[in-house]
């Protein structure tokens, strides 16, 4: 095995480093937690200005493949919010993967700019874990589609320019074969945004679609392909772009708060520490391992669940550990004074459920584990 | 960046996977109980050369793999490390046999439970601040324990001892004990998780193979990715004690290049996923597991054996925790 990131790459990460310390500054954080937008429209478009998204668009082939591991995982060892511009890069590869002529001319630039997002409309208020039970449709109108229903979790919808929507086109083919996904406008008339507030400040929304009307141009891949593009998309999300390393900003502010507070001698505090250096260093690894399986040509849909499940679980458990060390200050919010590293500590205790959840739960990651790796029998349920 | 076996490496992993299953099979781990040392195991594997060959610490590992898969009763790790230190042409034609203690000699000049001490007539380690090699005839007994491992005191000041180097070079060689331990771990635990799989499927219980439950399969389903994490974590290490290069522990940005962090903390973790991997593996058998003559009892004492003869995990990780946050508080 050979560890060592090219010369060029090096490059392309300390280039990136510099230009997220130039723009992911507390007041842009603030401005994060106040809104309840994570995303930095500075930071994303003064990475575009210079290439550095174009480059690790997957299959625009600018760049060392494995540019796109690089440029999330400096943003999320940061602490700088990056689904927003990740959603945005990662269905740019989608299109350039499987979208017409037409399609990548219209969101690649706008993408590698730094200026579009694009959200995901996968997920139904009653299909998550099971989503090929979705039940939005799209239905043939003359050369036209008619799309009803309503998607939740569509976080950046109230931002984005596109949505890319799973919807059911032939309820007579299995359940995951009659899906076809929609790369459709955002100010298309008849969708609707509602905004859903979570535990951990963040803003998603829920999504409405009442008789959005679209032509062929807005189909993704191939009528009643959906499921093979959101394949393709996963693929690209899973371990590879970000969100497998959250326990790297923790790590920081739990040794900021253990100096702080004059606890950095103490061995129980010590020995955690240590441990979830360890832990942020193997979800690193794994993930490498996951973008360089994609930049090689794979697929590392496996690889990528295994990389989520350790690195979400881990990290749920360190900041657990860590605010139980603070105490009380633990429990203390941001600007509130005394609270344990400015109030990162009892942030992480809020954002850290969601990260089990969200991109696959565990127990999906685990059943597609033992089913598709370990190949054990298909489960009694 | 390759961040899989190279074509080398793949020779290397199906030439001794295939050595030791055939060498190998638990009959002769169970023969070597409880001593812990096959003789004949130990010569087939010194007509192999791996002893005194070019192998980097990397392709020892690969081998360290396959050795712990097989739960190997030769003293791999040991053996690998003395005989890259000294040289001696003994030990390289594997008539000697090496050992290293991780403990310092005590005020009498002991050192005590020492991996392979008890079938080693080379064994090096600290005494005071000297790190000395002793030769002197190997006990063949020891203390009964938990791995049937050849554990023995030693003398540090008997025999025909010569002073090798300093704490450093000490340093430098508990290392390369680490990173090729902690690859035979991933080996105990691959194997504890194949066990695992297997006997799951085979057994039934309420008309079905209990692997076709969810709580058997999610049990099982969180071990792979750690144990590929071990494996690239203790591949990363050796690379670096091969390139020699100091390295840095830049830990707020999450990048750890220092060979000796990383040789501890591929130790670390590849004990804990070998523990953990084996006891689920053990508990999924049922009363099975915990009978002597199932084998996967035999993994489940090796990946504690192996692992804690170096020391306490928890002084491991403070040790590492020095190396990663340096400075104190002052008063």
């Amino acid at each position: 095995m050979d560890f060592e990131l090219a010369p060029e790459v090096v490059r392309y990460r300390e280039r990136v480093r510099e230009i997220i310390a130039a723009h992911h500054t507390p007041e842009a954080v603030q401005h994060q937690h106040a809104s309840g937008t994570f995303n930095n429209p500075a930071l994303n478009r003064a990475l575009a200005a210079e290439g550095l998204v174009e480059r690790a668009v997957p299959g625009l082939g600018a760049g060392d493949p494995i540019e796109l591991w690089v440029l999330f995982n400096e943003m999320e060892k940061a602490g700088a919010p990056l689904d927003a511009l990740a959603m945005a890069v990662m269905i740019a590869g989608v299109v350039q993967h499987v979208g017409t002529a037409e399609q990548k001319a219209a969101v690649i630039p706008a993408v590698t700019a730094g200026d579009a997002l694009i959200c995901l409309g996968y997920s139904e208020a009653d299909a998550g874990s099971d989503l090929s039970s979705l039940t939005t449709r799209a239905t043939r109108d003359g050369d036209q589609w008619v799309i009803n229903g309503a998607k939740m979790w569509t976080t950046m919808a109230h931002e984005a320019r596109w949505v890319i929507l799973l919807a059911r086109t032939d309820a007579s083919l299995p359940r995951h074969r009659g899906l076809t996904m929609f790369l459709l406008p955002m100010d298309t008339p008849g969708v609707r945004v509602d905004p859903v507030h979570t535990m951990a400040t963040e803003r998603t929304n829920a999504t409405f679609y009442d008789d959005v009307r679209v032509g062929d141009h807005c189909v993704l891949g191939e009528v009643n392909g959906g499921w093979q593009v959101m394949s393709v998309a996963l693929s690209f999300e899973r371990g590879v772009m970000g969100g497998s390393n959250p326990g790297v900003s923790l790590l920081r502010h739990s040794a900021q708060w253990a100096h702080d507070s004059r606890r950095i001698n103490e061995p129980a505090v010590r020995e955690k520490l240590a441990r979830v250096a360890i832990d942020n260093h193997v979800a690193a690894l794994l993930t490498q391992r996951s973008a360089w399986i994609a930049a090689s040509g794979g697929m590392p849909g496996l690889e990528g669940s295994m990389t989520k499940l350790f690195a979400s679980e881990a990290y749920q458990q360190a900041s657990r550990w860590f605010q139980e060390m603070a105490g009380a200050e633990g429990l203390l919010q941001f600007q509130q004074p005394g609270a344990a590293a400015d109030g990162w500590i009892e942030y992480d205790a809020r954002h850290s459920p969601v990260t089990t959840i969200y991109g696959g739960t565990s127990e999906i990651i685990r059943n597609n584990i033992a089913e598709r790796h370990l190949g054990l029998p298909r489960m009694r349920r | 960046m390759q961040l899989a076996f190279s074509a080398d490496q793949q020779v290397l992993a199906e030439a001794f996977g295939q050595f030791f299953s055939r060498e190998s099979p638990t009959s002769v781990v169970r023969r070597a109980e409880p001593l812990g040392f096959d003789a004949p195991l130990w010569n087939a594997l010194g007509a192999m050369e791996v002893w005194g060959s070019d192998a980097t610490l990397s392709d020892l590992c690969v081998i360290g793999e396959t050795a712990g898969h097989a739960l190997a009763p030769v003293p791999f790790a040991e053996h690998v490390v003395v005989s890259r230190l000294l040289a001696r042409p003994a030990l390289l034609s594997g008539d000697s046999v090496g050992a290293i203690s991780p403990r310092e000699a005590n005020a009498q000049g002991i050192w005590s439970i020492v991996p392979a001490g008890a079938i080693a007539d080379i064994v090096v380690g600290l005494d005071g601040d000297e790190f000395v090699a002793v030769a002197s005839p190997a006990p063949f007994a020891g203390p009964a324990n938990h791995a049937c491992a050849p554990l023995a005191d030693r003398d540090s000041r008997s025999g025909e001892r010569s002073v090798i180097g300093n704490r450093h070079h000490f340093e430098r060689s508990m290392s390369e004990l680490k990173v090729i331990t902690a690859s035979m771990l991933v080996g105990v635990a691959a194997l504890a998780l194949e066990m695992g799989v297997e006997y799951v499927q085979q057994r039934h219980q309420f008309g079905v193979p209990i692997g076709s439950f969810q709580t058997v399969q999610h049990g099982l389903a969180d071990l792979p990715g750690r144990i590929d994490g071990a494996r690239l974590l203790t591949h990363q290490a050796a690379q670096a004690l091969d390139l020699g290069r100091v390295g840095h522990n830049a830990v707020a940005n999450n990048d750890i290049t220092d060979p000796h962090s990383l040789a501890s903390m591929a130790l670390l973790f590849a004990s804990d996923i070998a523990a953990d991997a084996t006891a689920r593996s053990l508990h999924f058998h049922g009363g099975y597991g915990f009978s002597d003559e199932y084998d996967i009892q035999l993994a489940y004492r090796r990946a504690r054996g192996w692992a804690l003869v170096l020391g306490d995990p928890t002084a491991e990780r403070l040790a590492l925790a020095n190396r990663l946050w340096p400075s104190a508080v002052r008063p």
